[in-house]
């Protein structure tokens, strides 16, 4: 089992160097995201939803579902740690030990 | 949380830096439209001052949370920006697309206003669940 998870290993290992060699070159002006949405974001963005934040455009104005998502992967987070780590009333403890 | 660890020097430098929290969250928020900052910062700038106040005074802190209202209140922030995203529709446009909402006639003031409006969903938001986090992790002694 030991063996196996170490060849498991490697093998993933392997598979990520040989496709970390694919990837475009770090500040590399012809790569995918930089020509793809991103000159449309600086362009337009204070024209588009008025904010002079671009970051804030994106994430609240032309992102705003994925911001919605996010909230409610927060408030998932607290309800779940809640229930794991106990509820807030102390009463039904003492009904049933 | 039953000992609160109380001393003069923690009482004195917490009550100084609490209004300056408080309104240094207030300043993430309502500036994040033009400078770096927004909902989650601002979150858990509040959420940290209340702790703080937990921290300090324990049970019989003069102000702060309670358990059931920091959950209520994580409900309200997410309530807020799905409510807001409703509106949006009710009013015709596509979901969260603020230009949509009836505030006024310049169309930028309206979407800086339907973003301030989700950022505070968001600030409630985080704000609540941290706090929900911090009251189940303290244990339910009270």
């Amino acid at each position: 089992m030991r063996r196996l998870s170490w060849l498991v290993l490697v093998f993933a290992a392997f598979v990520f160097f040989f496709a970390a060699g694919d990837l475009p070159a770090v500040g590399d002006p012809d790569s995918p995201p930089n020509t793809h949405v991103s000159p449309r974001y600086i362009e337009a963005s204070y024209k588009e939803t008025g904010a002079l934040n671009t970051v804030t455009g994106v994430l609240a104005d032309y992102r705003g579902y994925d911001t919605l998502g996010e909230t409610v992967v927060i408030f998932t987070a607290g309800i779940a740690s809640l229930l794991i780590l106990g509820w807030m009333s102390t009463k039904e403890e003492e009904n049933h030990p | 949380m039953k000992p609160p660890f109380g001393s003069i020097i923690l009482d004195a430098a917490f009550r100084l830096m609490i209004p300056f929290i408080l309104l240094f969250a207030v300043y993430v928020l309502v500036h994040g439209h033009y400078s770096p900052g927004g909902g989650f910062q601002a979150g858990v700038l509040f959420a940290v001052s209340v702790i703080l106040v937990r921290l300090v005074h324990g049970r019989d802190a003069a102000w702060g949370v309670s358990r059931k209202g920091a959950v209520i209140l994580a409900c309200l922030g997410t309530f807020i920006f799905g409510g807001i995203g409703l509106l949006t529709v009710i009013f015709g446009g596509n979901v969260l697309d603020y230009g949509a909402l009836p505030l006024g006639p310049h169309e930028a003031e309206v979407r800086a206003m339907g973003t301030l409006g989700i950022e505070i969903g968001v600030t409630i938001a985080v704000m609540g669940v941290i706090l929900t986090i911090f009251y189940a992790m303290i244990g339910k002694e009270d």
